[in-house]
């Protein structure tokens, strides 16, 4: 079987995440990178896939120079082999840019599944899995939280708000995967030297035979027009109790709309 | 010493298991005075952690010593002193000497399933009668054909009451002195063995410390480890990894325990601003940090001489000393800057006051450190 796991470098989800006074654009250089941590359950489960039905696990990200360092993680993990795409030309791309990317490499390299987590925690979105399914032409299983491989077909169990649905499709098909469906390993000492010898594939834009009018800050569909910090905490409202502490409380939930 | 990408992967790793694996249990096994080490071990075996520096023929990673500088740097920063010593116990301080000297067949059986966590074990060195004067060991084995039948106690065993199997310092031969001790590894479950009781102690409280019993142990003159009548010296080798371990942790805890009191002050306000900007505190971690410093590059200088196969008994010997004064030292420091606070078993402050003392007395007592630099400089035996 062979798998693509698609994973991405984000800020380090504890850090201040700041905005690009130039271009409106997220400040990367102004937090430690990390892998998204919902693709660290993408890669994992990849692996226990690999480890039932063998076969070949291919990451795959786009980013800076940097996103270097997720790559290795993945790997070191237990992945096979790497795919790259860096160039300064897709800086400012958006969800539908990254899909076109994405796709276009993952075209003609015969996949049976293709792995996402389920959202990033920078754009936090959700829609990059459903755009590349919908761009490659093949069903697309989002938030699951069980995969099941069986022949020719995939079974997850789709997350719901009430509880999970269970979804069936032919593969090839794209997999986005939740937090509940494994716990994802370290890398280990021995993975983290092996990683160093497997190959890592990197793509410049016109490698990938991408078209360039499509990608970057230029053919974005969403426009940051403007943007402030946060405003600094403001005192919270003490409700003192005199006998009516209950209703007292009940109304001021009931102002900022919880109730 | 120079630590590569891999060297920051690994450390990425170990700090995450930390994370998830052992500060998100800390208070509870703090307060249940044991930790589950068939459970945890395996886990800290996944990412290589328990063989870093062994053979890969019995499961190790066939890694150099820095590693094991990253390893012990990490575990060091826990939230809780009494895992990370029950991790450096198995796998820097009982199993070096089975690694360097023990039989292929006695490898296979003991050190390979200890590597996997499968089986815990523990040093025992120590008795009632004798610690750091290691010498004055009582416990004895006798010969009978193909067994050593073994009568004794020991004192003070980490992870004493979930071992699997002891690495056992006995005297074989004669009463007392260097000569006449064979290092002996001993199965927990063998006829005669018992622990005699688990110990409660001042700090380090997630980790089980027992008296153990041997009352007519049999086992086989096979499990002794390299040559009968080595056992001193092999002891003298291993505790150079264990007073190394220990520094390093030391060390590391330390760096974090100033970082996190620099927070606290930052967020503590008297007089109307942040305590840290009170220039007698300012100056007094200032000065603390200086000493963390030197005290890290020293330990990766000498790491790196380890790693070249040089011997650094002396400087583990004053590293070992410095280290667990600088940690008591910095310790104070964050429980007087807390304040309340401080003293408070809420906050993690107390806590580490209370595990990093040992760093004086376990592994060799700071006397003992003294008194090997003391032999070293040529000053004579101390009286």
């Amino acid at each position: 079987m062979k798998i693509a796991v698609c994973v991405k470098q984000v800020p380090d989800t504890w850090a201040e995440k700041k905005l690009r006074s130039d271009d409106s654009t997220l400040d990367r250089e102004a937090a430690d990178g990390v892998m998204n941590e919902l693709d660290e359950y993408a890669v994992e489960e990849a692996l226990k896939l690999q480890e039932a039905h063998g076969g070949e696990i291919t990451i795959i990200t786009m980013g800076p120079e940097r996103a270097g360092e997720t790559v290795r993680k993945a790997l070191s993990m237990g992945a096979d082999a790497a795919v790259h795409l860096v160039d300064d030309s897709l800086h400012g791309s958006d969800a539908l840019a990254t899909s076109y990317a994405l796709a276009t490499i993952l075209t003609g390299r015969d996949f049976d599944l293709v792995f996402f987590g389920s959202e990033s925690t920078d754009a936090r979105m959700s829609v990059v899995p459903a755009m590349v399914a919908e761009r490659l032409g093949v069903a697309q299983l989002t938030f699951a939280q069980k995969v099941d491989v069986d022949g020719t077909s995939v079974t997850i169990q789709r997350v719901t708000d009430y509880g999970f649905e269970t979804v069936v499709a032919n593969m090839p098909a794209v997999v986005s995967v939740v937090e509940k469906i494994n716990e994802p390993r370290y890398p280990s000492f021995k993975g983290i030297m092996a990683a160093k010898k497997k190959p890592v594939e990197t793509l410049s834009t016109v490698d990938a035979g991408l078209e360039g009018s499509q990608l970057g800050l230029a053919a974005a569909w969403t426009v940051v027009e403007d943007f402030a910090a946060r405003p600094p905490k403001a005192a919270g409202t003490i409700v003192t109790d005199e006998g009516d502490g209950g209703v007292k409380l009940a109304e001021f939930l009931a102002t900022q709309k919880f109730i | 010493m120079l630590f590569t990408s891999e060297h920051d992967q690994f450390r990425q790793s170990v700090r995450q298991l930390v994370e998830g694996e052992i500060n998100q249990k800390a208070d509870e096994w703090e307060d249940a005075g044991i930790f589950p080490a068939h459970e945890l071990f395996p886990k800290l075996a996944a990412i290589g952690a328990l063989g870093l520096e062994y053979d890969p023929e019995y499961g190790g990673g066939g890694a150099d010593h820095s590693f094991t500088v990253v390893l012990a740097e990490e575990l060091g920063r826990a939230d809780v002193g009494g895992v990370p010593m029950a991790i450096a116990v198995q796998t820097g301080m009982a199993t070096p000497a089975l690694a360097r000297y023990g039989s292929d067949e006695l490898k296979r059986e003991y050190l390979a399933p200890t590597l996997t966590g499968e089986l815990v074990c523990s040093i025992g060195v120590s008795e009632p009668g004798a610690g750091s004067d290691v010498a004055g060991i009582r416990t004895k084995a006798r010969r009978d054909g193909d067994d050593w039948i073994i009568n004794g106690r020991k004192m003070w065993i980490t992870n004493g009451t979930q071992a699997d199997w002891i690495c056992m310092l006995v005297r074989t031969d004669g009463d007392s002195g260097y000569q006449g001790m064979s290092m002996i590894i001993v199965p927990t479950d063998s006829a005669g063995f018992s622990i005699g009781r688990k110990i409660k102690k001042m700090g380090n409280n997630s980790s089980d410390t027992a008296e153990l019993v041997l009352d007519d142990v049999r086992v086989p003159v096979r499990n002794t480890i390299g040559e009968p009548g080595q056992g001193f010296q092999m002891q003298m080798s291993q505790f150079q990894d264990e007073r190394l371990w220990i520094s390093y942790m030391a060390v590391s805890g330390a760096r974090r325990a100033i970082d996190r009191t620099k927070e606290y002050l930052q967020v503590r306000e008297a007089f109307g601003k942040p305590l840290l900007a009170n220039q007698y505190l300012q100056y007094k971690l200032a000065e603390l940090v200086a000493e963390i410093d030197i005290l890290q590059g020293f330990l990766h200088h000498t790491a790196a001489r380890y790693v070249a196969g040089e011997n650094v008994t002396r400087a583990a010997t004053v590293a070992k000393l410095k280290s667990g004064r600088l940690s008591r030292e910095v310790a104070d420091a964050c429980v007087q800057f807390h304040g309340g606070m401080g003293y408070a078993e809420e906050m993690w402050v107390a806590r580490y006051f209370r595990d990093c003392r040992l760093g004086s007395i376990g592994g060799g007592a700071d006397e003992v450190m003294l008194r090997i630099i003391t032999m070293m400089e040529d000053m004579g035996k101390p009286q």
